[in-house]
């Protein structure tokens, strides 16, 4: 079957006989265009035969003489043997300055068997994750204990300010939190323990729930929330505008300098957090059991020492010490191992504070068992 | 033979808090120049240039590109201004997250309807054009400063703007390639007939590319004329941006 002839119009050229004469401009706002017309063109002349006349375009640039460069490829997909001619002086120099490039570079691609894969990713994150980070943790440790004995050489005044950093600025929230989610937890339990008869355990339940498990995870979710994420941020940005090298270079230790201050700093405070943050749930706690069971504040404080075992108190302080290192070294292993720019230092961001709270949980875990 | 002004500059006064940087800055750019915008570390030249991008507030009437005041432009009418303009940033200002291939290409899917091969053809020609072809797969983080610049230059270029504004694009390069950055500039005004805003201290490459010269110091324009003119200059400060830079000694005042 014949295919049927060319009658569209176009902007951009006309069709005389077998000769497409291009007109006006053939620039990037209109090139996508002219491709589509002549695309037409090609799929309907029905020649075998056709020559481009570039005698009245008047501009082109970069997009038009890749277009132009193009032609004879399109056409060749519908057996069209094309000729480009009549170009001016300007238009021959634009398409010799702009013509595509011939040897592309291509994309490198390895192609290995799953369990080479399996085995390299694994080797890698042994190399990359657990063997950096125990080095850190190393370091953290050993720089942690040498400059409790080393006044001299510790930054004046960097102690308090990341004391009030992580622990003073963090108050209001973590106590807000935890006041919630002890009123939250009270009431949950109200309705079971009224059933029966054993209202007077709110109490208990409270207390060693806030004091023991509830106050140190609260308090370390949101630190590591608020203050992990922002040691990782500062120290990613430190890494990228290349102040840690500068740091190297002074001849003082980057983990010493910047991460031993935040250590100090959250061993110190996080343990009197929790124990506020444990006193604001018990009060939360109060608060619904006098709403809920009847049990006034008097009965509820009343009953709080005999609820109340040292041992539930030193379990939330361990545990909030752990938490601590916990917080600052994943931030500190996030921070430092950024290598890209603005992208690099919120992805170190994101992870630190997802696998301090991931550790932080483990780690509850882990205490809760040893302490149970 | 007059050449059409196409950026007009007329009083810009420009105060960060109690400092005066610039107190009454008038000049215009014409088409098809390259014109080099000089001066001392922290004389105002980058925020002449910052304001002229619309990244500062002006007051109406201040300053106008392609006839038209920036202060007055409309949000329509916004798109179609900034695809006349090319910015060429000194740090490179790439994306971390995307390829120099993507980076090259985003102007090009934002705001063309080219297919996709088209795409990749031109994207491919311009990083050839800065000979940094072999860059397509790579991040910005794995580039060298050179390479970083001529990535950010081919980005710049991608729509054919008319206008180029460059922020120091020779800073921090090796003078090989600094030369070889001025040859496509020059490249960039002969052929394609774009007109280029240079802000730079390189004295070198101010020779190689410069068709006017406009030198800031204390706030104004103390000087806007041809390159010859400014060399020829008697301004003490300028003489010896010109002395210094190639080699010579400061001129004891």
């Amino acid at each position: 079957m014949r295919k049927k002839k060319w009658t569209n119009k176009s902007n951009h050229f006309t069709l005389d006989g077998n000769v497409v004469r291009l007109k006006k401009n053939l620039t990037i706002h209109n090139t996508a265009e002219f491709l589509n017309d002549i695309e037409l063109l090609f799929r309907k002349s029905g020649e075998s035969d056709l020559s481009v006349d570039l005698s009245g375009l008047d501009n082109i640039d970069s997009a038009g003489a890749l277009a132009i460069h193009r032609l004879p490829e399109n056409a060749g997909r519908y057996n069209i043997s094309l000729k480009i001619e009549n170009a001016g002086k300007d238009i021959e120099n634009k398409l010799s300055l702009f013509s595509p490039v011939k040897q592309k570079t291509e994309q490198s691609h390895t192609k290995e068997g799953i369990l080479y894969l399996l085995g390299d990713r694994a080797g890698h994150f042994l190399a990359e994750y657990v063997a950096s980070f125990f080095y850190l943790v190393s370091d953290i440790l050993f720089w942690s204990v040498r400059d409790l004995f080393n006044r001299k050489q510790r930054r004046k005044g960097e102690f308090v300010n990341q004391a009030i950093s992580i622990g003073v600025n963090a108050l209001p929230i973590v106590m807000a939190m935890a006041f919630i989610i002890g009123l939250v937890l009270a009431l949950q339990s109200s309705s079971q323990l009224r059933n029966f008869g054993a209202n007077v355990y709110i109490v208990d339940l409270t207390v060693i729930a806030m004091m023991a498990e509830m106050g140190p995870l609260i308090t370390a979710i949101m630190v590591a929330g608020r203050s992990g994420s922002s040691i990782a941020a500062e120290i990613a940005t430190m890494k990228v505008t290349s102040e840690i090298d500068a740091l190297r270079t002074m001849g003082l230790n980057p983990v010493r300098f910047v991460v031993i201050p935040k250590i100090y700093g959250s061993l110190v405070t996080l343990p009197f957090l929790t124990i506020l943050a444990s006193v604001a749930g018990i009060f939360g706690g109060a608060v619904a059991a006098n709403l809920y069971l009847d049990i006034t504040p008097e009965i509820f404080f009343n009953r709080m020492p005999e609820a109340l075992y040292q041992k539930d108190i030193l379990t939330g302080i361990i545990k909030s010490i752990a938490f601590a290192f916990i917080i600052v070294i994943t931030g500190a292993f996030f921070g430092f191992r950024v290598k890209e720019g603005a992208e690099g230092v919120g992805r170190s961001t994101t992870s630190a504070v997802v696998a301090a709270i991931t550790l932080v949980i483990i780690a509850d875990l882990i205490l809760g068992l040893i302490f149970y | 033979m007059n050449k059409e002004k196409i950026i007009e500059v007329k009083g810009l006064k420009v105060s960060f808090g109690e400092k005066e940087v610039l107190k009454n800055v008038t000049f215009s750019i014409e088409e098809g120049d390259v014109t080099v915008i000089l001066g001392g570390s922290g004389s105002g030249k980058s925020t002449i240039m910052k304001h002229m991008l619309g990244l500062y507030p002006v007051t109406p009437n201040t300053i106008s590109i392609f006839g038209q005041d920036i202060v007055t432009i409309d949000e329509e009418q916004e798109l179609k201004f900034y695809l006349k303009l090319g910015v060429f940033y000194q740090n490179g200002a790439l994306l971390n997250s995307l390829t120099v291939g993507d980076n090259v290409a985003l102007p090009l899917e934002q705001h063309t309807n080219l297919p996709a091969d088209a795409i990749e053809d031109l994207v491919r020609t311009k990083l050839n054009l800065v000979n940094l072809e072999d860059a397509y797969y790579l991040y910005p983080s794995q580039l060298s400063g050179g390479m970083l610049k001529r990535a950010a230059l081919a980005r710049a270029i991608i729509m054919d703007p008319p206008l180029l504004f460059c922020d120091e694009p020779g800073a921090g390069l090796d003078p090989v390639s600094l030369a070889n950055l001025d040859e496509l500039i020059l490249k960039l005004r002969d052929q394609l007939g774009m007109t280029i805003l240079m802000v730079t201290h390189e004295v070198t490459s101010i020779l190689r590319v410069a068709d006017k010269v406009l030198f800031v110091d204390n706030g104004v324009i103390a000087f806007e004329g041809t390159l010859t003119e400014a060399r020829q200059s008697e301004i003490e400060s300028l003489k010896d941006f010109f002395t210094v830079g190639t080699g010579g000694k400061k001129v004891t005042h």
